[in-house]
């Protein structure tokens, strides 16, 4: 379930008038551009782009790019844009970051629906003149390449059909990749071939069987063997698969774990499921970790930024 | 009609793409046993006489041959009714379920669609048969053609006009070095080549085709030694020309059942999209039209079916 709270009525020239208001003249009112775009969904906060171009002749995109800065400018400018360009920045921005982020790359083509998978790509190819692919591609090498490109030119068959005895076959050759220390290329590439091609109602079978025969779930037993960047890429693969929004819950402990916060990453979970399911993460998180989600993240951030990820959680003031 | 000039019309009814009909109707159907023994008497290659027991069978061969004739217009007309994405997708599982002899159909579909018919194609193939084509592709095909199959029937490529020139320069550059050393290493383990293939535009590609003819002198194509890479790379680049070649290669008498299919599924396939273009490069390339070809290679209603859907396609 989504956390976001949006009116059921707006009047997109009330906000968009609103807004110019907040950031007219002299400094901003922050809390003005949380209050509102905070509550709208992605259909009402295109309505208002459309309104404030209408009547001011300006990207409010941009006017915001220029108003804002900082953590809450990064969340802002992910919040504001349609979601699948959203996706499609995430991943262009983890390829070309310097650590490349490949986990990014993963998500977004291991959680998203085969037709939202898609609706990206088409996304992509709209912003950079390149196919996503076509990036990834030229950013990685080797058997990471392969799983990668793999993962985002897939479009899985979505329907019920579930093959046990094909499950069973291939658990065995994903049993056998992993217990060979070694590099071993033939059965990695079987692997990306299971994890790239098959449905996800036939992979979470699959990893099902795996743990039925082998009395261990499958993601506990890479996360002994992950190495090198294929590994984690394979790790990060079968956890979004199989529970994407467990996936995520980790994602959020793990960037406020420890000494400083992974803004990025917090942004990026918060941002892109707050009109998705970002509820069920928040119960997983609570019952992980016995504390709220929105506590944590009130503890770890501060200024407009917190107030703004807040909103989105659901908190009302 | 003499007897000798109906047997003669009855033979030529019976071998080549499709059937004559009407011939079969008005001779065949008009004949009496003397005069339909007389024809298989006759004609030694379709029938067989028994000369133990005094009497004359069909050729085992011929006779399963002849049913794929008589079923030839059935099938193209099945195919031109379809709507494009089924057609790609039942197209796509034949050449799976076929074998190694049909994965030039493969690179055809992957390389010669739009982006958005490929797409088509492929939610089709999850409705009809429950599984994705790169799914049934990388379980099915093992051994070299694998990777550059799987890979060129997932591509989503970008197709504005955008490219970047240098890319283009630079990747010719890599394929030309990587055929260089094929005999070192093969061309189907290199996953820069499969990359560059399978991932870049086909303006951008476009682009590398020449700058690729400016480095080596040849096409790509005529440079590269694997089939698959070769039919992939005429698909992107050189559309029409690979579609005439193919249509050359089917429009034969004695030509193996899958290269014969290859007549109706480019007609049917390409009837809507660039038939036109494809017809000027054929009569420049072969000194022959077309339809002129067809009408001598074809034969009844399958023949008028094919001479329709071209006349359609160029009006």
């Amino acid at each position: 379930m989504a956390t976001l709270i949006a009116p059921t009525n707006h009047s997109p020239l009330e906000d968009a008038e609103a807004i110019r208001k907040a950031v007219k003249g002299w400094g901003t009112d922050e809390k003005v551009i949380i209050t509102i775009l905070g509550h709208r969904d992605a259909i009402q906060r295109q309505k208002i782009r459309e309104a404030y171009y209408e009547l001011f002749q300006e990207d409010l995109i941009k006017r915001l790019e220029s108003e804002l800065s900082g953590d809450f400018e990064r969340a802002m400018y992910r919040w504001i844009v349609e979601p699948s360009e959203r996706y499609a920045l995430l991943a262009n921005i983890a390829l070309r970051h310097a650590d490349r982020n490949y986990d990014v790359i993963v998500e977004i083509a291991c959680a998203l629906s085969p037709e939202e998978l898609f609706i990206v790509r088409r996304a992509y190819h709209n912003r950079y003149n390149h196919s996503l692919e076509e990036d990834v591609a030229a950013n990685t090498s080797g058997h990471l390449r392969q799983l990668l490109v793999g993962l985002v030119s897939s479009f899985r068959y979505g329907g019920n059909e579930i093959n046990a005895k094909l499950a069973q076959s291939e658990a065995d050759i994903l049993h056998e990749a992993i217990k060979l220390k070694d590099k071993n290329s033939n059965k990695d590439e079987e692997v990306i071939r299971i994890l790239t091609t098959r449905s996800k109602i036939q992979l979470v079978a699959t990893f099902n069987r795996y743990r039925d025969d082998h009395g261990i779930a499958i993601t506990k037993k890479l996360s002994d063997e992950a190495s090198d960047d294929f590994h984690k890429a394979v790790h990060v693969a079968i956890r979004c698969i199989q529970d994407h929004k467990k996936y995520y819950e980790k994602v959020l402990r793990n960037a406020m774990k420890g000494g400083g916060t992974n803004e990025d990453a917090l942004t990026r979970v918060i941002v892109t499921r707050a009109e998705k399911d970002l509820n069920d993460i928040k119960e997983i998180y609570y019952k992980r970790n016995s504390v709220h989600l929105e506590d944590s993240v009130a503890k770890e951030t501060s200024g407009d930024y917190k107030k703004f990820l807040l909103t989105l959680m659901g908190k009302e003031d | 009609m003499e007897l000798n000039q109906e047997l003669e019309a009855l033979t030529q009814a019976l071998s080549g793409h499709g059937v004559e009909e009407n011939a079969l109707v008005t001779t065949l159907g008009k004949w009496d046993p003397l005069e339909r023994e007389a024809f298989r008497k006759k004609t030694p290659n379709l029938f067989i006489e028994d000369k133990e027991r005094h009497f004359q069978r069909w050729d085992d061969h011929y006779a399963r041959l002849l049913k794929h004739e008589f079923v030839r217009f059935k099938n193209t007309v099945m195919l031109w009714s379809m709507h494009p994405w089924e057609r790609d997708a039942r197209l796509v599982k034949e050449a799976i379920k076929k074998g190694k002899a049909s994965y030039g159909v493969l690179v055809e579909i992957a390389c010669t669609r739009s982006s958005e018919e490929l797409l088509g194609a492929r939610k089709a193939y999850h409705s009809l048969f429950d599984h994705s084509i790169e799914e049934d592709v990388a379980s099915h095909i093992h051994g070299i053609d694998r990777k550059l199959l799987v890979a060129l029937v997932s591509a989503y490529r970008y197709e504005g006009p955008k490219i970047k020139n240098e890319h283009a320069k630079s990747e010719a550059k890599i394929i030309y070095d990587v055929i260089k050393n094929a005999h070192k290493k093969p061309i189907n383990e290199d996953d820069e080549v499969i990359r560059i293939l399978a991932t870049r535009s086909k303006p951008h590609l476009k682009a590398l085709y020449n700058h690729y003819k400016d480095i080596s002198g040849k096409n790509l194509d005529e440079d590269l030694d694997d089939i698959r890479f070769k039919e992939a790379v005429q698909c992107l680049c050189t559309p029409q020309i690979y579609f005439c070649k193919v249509l050359d290669s089917a429009l034969k008498i004695d030509v193996d059942k899958n290269t014969k299919k290859a007549l109706g599924r480019v007609i049917v396939t390409r009837a809507d999209i660039d038939i036109k273009e494809i017809m000027a490069d054929y009569n420049n390339l072969y000194g022959v039209t077309l339809p002129h070809k067809i009408q001598d290679i074809a034969k009844g209603n399958y023949k008028d079916f094919l001479l329709n859907l071209i006349a359609r396609g160029s009006n």
